[in-house]
């Protein structure tokens, strides 16, 4: 029975990806799939670049985000203070062979009938959010799949299309498996591991069942707060810290 | 191939599409249709006959073809066609949704919202679900067989006996208690989608337009015509309001209106104006119709029938709990009602009806169930000790107070012999059950008076049964409480011999259970063992 945990936006938070590692490891996950922003903000860039490569490895798939894309091309002046500090920082904790890693990742990866993205599937490199209705009917018709999973967004979310060409969205209830079937098509936000914004602190993650065609949103709690010291002992800004306590 | 899939549908609404008996759930006109490779099958599938082998399944007979759907009893086969039964599975029914080759988004959002919603019930109030089929392929869904017939003949026999109405109602708010509890609301209660198990627990079928909380209503924005079946519609499915469980209860209502007088309290409107009218427009009171139909039956159904939720029973647990004790009903002027409100009365309310939206997003029912708990005080008011029966007073008061929406329904048993009869009254001619009630209702005089109790939040009960602890779990699995609040005998010897009431409560219940002690002061007795005071209940 395949199972597939989809991992997204983990902006470096080493202790927001042990805790969902170890929560899909538990939950018998036998595929991985990571949807870009694996750093950017948090402490751990380098630890959480050498997790996923060598996930990648072993036959996990993973698409660039723009905070993987600004770490490799370096910060520009038109950035906010803030962000070129980031990006700064971020760059001089990675090596050269993580920084390639990270270079040589796709916009997309297709995989039966699975499209994996970071942003959205109509402009991938382009980084618009899906943040209604209307962007996600524009997302699902750029694609043949039936499922779609993208990350960027933050907060969990699920859209789907029907036959008749009506869309909907719905904000997912953690833990409670939810059926996809595949004459629907269907784009999955499982939210952000590595910095939720959502007012619930706990990592999301999303677990895919393709054979069962269903979808369960998790959250995990984690040591936020270590997290948290961490970026402040890094000497990035507070604000970045202060935000994961409340996933805000 | 061509695709259309970007442009939204325009829908030419007829008015009144109606499936079987005048339901609204179709919206008339086809959307676009997104690629043709998707929807096809239904019209393309060769049609199902008798013997056809469907994904491990043999079709034995036809049982029903209806508009939406074919009923055939099936039964399972291996791969070279030899029977291959499951042990201890119940027999089994094909549900096939006809499909006009996917022109008819009601027949297929329905169908996918039943394949979406079945899996996720359980319990003896729902058929149980098996498989389902590919849509790609061939769409069904595989059941358990509910023998028997629905409940639809027996609107041709109306005005039924009342106390089969009472119970009728019962039946079907017990299993509407368990749906809403597992966070569906059905949205099409009716009879024909109403069965009984050989038991008399009745299965509500078909969930072709329920909305599960958890789940993505994929009918909420498929359709611009109000979704039900035009008779039993709540006001608030006119509104396009599709989570609120109390709109199955005005269903009920319905219902019983229908089983007790004859006739349907809104007609059966085919326009959405028609439909409209049950905002302004109150039914003629059953009273009216049927002269022996009794104030408290009256009062229950025209409770159900309130346009506003906030005014109807709150939960089919509370709505149950009234049906099974009518004695109990606190009579409004519901009951009294005659004739229909005034003209000018209805004027006002059609004034204010005209193009109005629910004011507040309807409340889910999962926070419906929780803010109307059913709470249950089991009381000896005849043996506990006067500090028990305080701290127990007080301990529901605070419950109370912090559930505005809870009943509190007080309990006390009374122990007959197991066999033979017990002198029910005592030495005085005085009925021991109506001493015992008296008590009942002293001990939570207090908590009315402190909390002003409304009409028809509190409730009074003496149970007669040779064993208390049976009788006040089977009490609360029957009313299907929340919450509840007894006394624990104290250290005494006669736990020690008799066994403990609230430790057999606390162990059988399916509910939350609070056990209150006296806080007594520590005793060192003679032989320096430390004991705390006695406080005992039920002895």
């Amino acid at each position: 029975m395949t199972k597939i945990a989809v991992v997204t936006d983990l902006h470096a938070n080493r202790e927001a990806v042990e805790a969902v590692f170890a929560h899909a490891r538990a939950q018998g996950a036998t595929e991985w799939a990571f949807l870009g922003d694996f750093v950017g903000y948090g402490a751990d860039p380098a630890w959480v670049v050498d997790q996923v490569r060598e996930m990648v490895e072993g036959g996990a798939a993973a698409v660039c985000g723009n905070h993987d894309e600004a770490a490799v091309i370096g910060s520009t002046p038109q950035m906010r203070t803030e962000a070129r500090m980031v990006i700064d920082w971020t760059r001089a904790q990675l090596d050269p062979g993580q920084l390639d890693f990270l270079a040589a990742l796709p916009f997309q990866v297709q995989r039966e009938d699975r499209l994996y993205v970071h942003a959205n599937a109509f402009a991938p490199s382009q980084w618009e959010y899906v943040q209604g209705r209307a962007d996600a009917v524009r997302s699902i018709h750029a694609t043949t799949c039936h499922y779609t999973f993208c990350g960027h967004v933050h907060e969990p979310a699920l859209y789907h299309l029907g036959a008749t060409g009506k869309a909907g969205d719905f904000k997912p209830t953690p833990e409670v498996p939810i059926p996809l079937p595949g004459y629907r098509q269907w784009l999955v936000i499982p939210g952000s591991a590595g910095q939720p914004r959502d007012g619930n602190p706990a990592a999301c993650y999303a677990m895919f069942e393709p054979g069962a065609q269903r979808i369960t949103y998790h959250r995990v709690p984690y040591d936020h707060e270590s997290a948290a010291a961490k970026i402040r002992a890094a000497g990035l800004p507070d604000r970045l810290a202060a935000r994961l306590a409340e996933g805000v | 191939m061509a695709r259309e899939q970007g442009k939204p549908a325009s829908r030419s609404v007829k008015s009144g599409t109606v499936r079987s008996s005048g339901a609204f759930n179709s919206g008339g006109g086809g959307g676009s249709r997104r690629g043709a490779d998707w929807y096809d099958v239904g019209g393309m599938a060769p049609p199902l006959e008798k013997g056809a082998i469907v994904d491990g399944f043999l079709l034995e007979k036809r049982l029903h073809q209806g508009g939406m759907a074919a009923m055939w009893r099936v039964s399972r086969v291996d791969a070279e066609g030899q029977p291959a039964p499951v042990a201890a599975e119940p027999p089994l029914i094909m549900k096939v949704p006809r499909i006009k080759g996917g022109e008819d988004p009601a027949t297929i959002v329905g169908y996918e919202v039943e394949q979406m919603i079945m899996p996720a019930l359980t319990g003896q109030h729902v058929p149980h679900y098996v498989a389902r089929g590919d849509f790609t392929r061939q769409p069904f869904i595989v059941m358990e067989h509910i023998a028997g017939d629905t409940l639809r003949p027996r609107l041709a026999e109306a005005p039924l006996a009342l106390d089969e109405v009472a119970e009728i109602g019962v039946r079907v708010a017990t299993a509407l208690h368990d749906l809403h509890r597992q966070h569906v609301v059905h949205l099409d209660v009716k009879p024909s989608n109403i069965m009984f198990r050989p038991d008399g627990a009745a299965v509500l079928v078909d969930y072709g337009l329920s909305r599960h909380e958890h789940l993505p209503d994929l009918l909420e924005e498929e359709f611009s015509l109000p979704m039900g079946t035009g008779p039993y519609m709540s006001p608030e499915q006119v509104q396009f309001i599709r989570n609120d469980p109390r709109s199955d209860l005005f269903a009920l209502g319905v219902m019983l209106y229908h089983f007790t007088t004859g006739e349907r309290p809104f007609g059966a409107p085919t326009s959405v104006r028609g439909l409209r009218k049950r905002l302004w427009i109150d039914p003629v009171p059953p009273r009216a119709l049927r002269p022996d139909c009794p104030p408290w039956l009256q009062e229950v159904i025209l409770k159900c029938l309130e346009v506003q939720p906030d005014k109807r029973y709150q939960t089919a647990a509370q709505l149950a709990l009234d049906l099974q004790e009518p004695e109990q009903i606190v009579l409004t002027r519901r009951a009294e009602r005659m004739v229909r409100s005034s003209q000018w009365t209805r004027l006002k309310r059609w004034f204010f009806a005209l193009g109005a939206e629910p004011l507040e997003a309807a409340p889910t029912a999962t926070e419906v169930l929780n803010r109307s708990t059913i709470v249950m005080a089991a009381v000896d008011v005849d043996h506990a000790s006067p500090d028990l029966l305080e701290q127990l007073r007080e301990t529901v008061r605070r419950i109370v107070l912090t559930e505005p929406g809870a009943r509190l329904a007080c309990v006390s048993v009374m122990r007959i012999a197991r066999i033979g009869t017990d002198a029910l009254t005592d030495h005085t001619g005085k009925s021991l059950h109506v001493k015992q009630l008296v008590g009942l209702k002293h001990w939570a005089r207090p908590i009315s008076k402190s909390l002003n109790l409304e009409d028809g939040r509190l409730t009074f009960h003496v149970l007669e049964a040779p064993d208390p602890a049976d009788a006040l779990v089977d009490f609360a699995r029957r009313n299907q409480v929340d919450h509840i609040v007894m006394g624990a005998r104290g250290n005494s010897l006669l736990r020690r011999y008799l066994g403990s009431v609230s430790s057999t409560v606390v162990a059988e219940s399916l509910c939350t259970v609070t056990v209150v002690r006296a806080s007594a002061p520590v005793e060192v007795d003679g032989d320096g063992k430390k004991s705390v005071a006695e406080t005992s209940q039920y002895q």
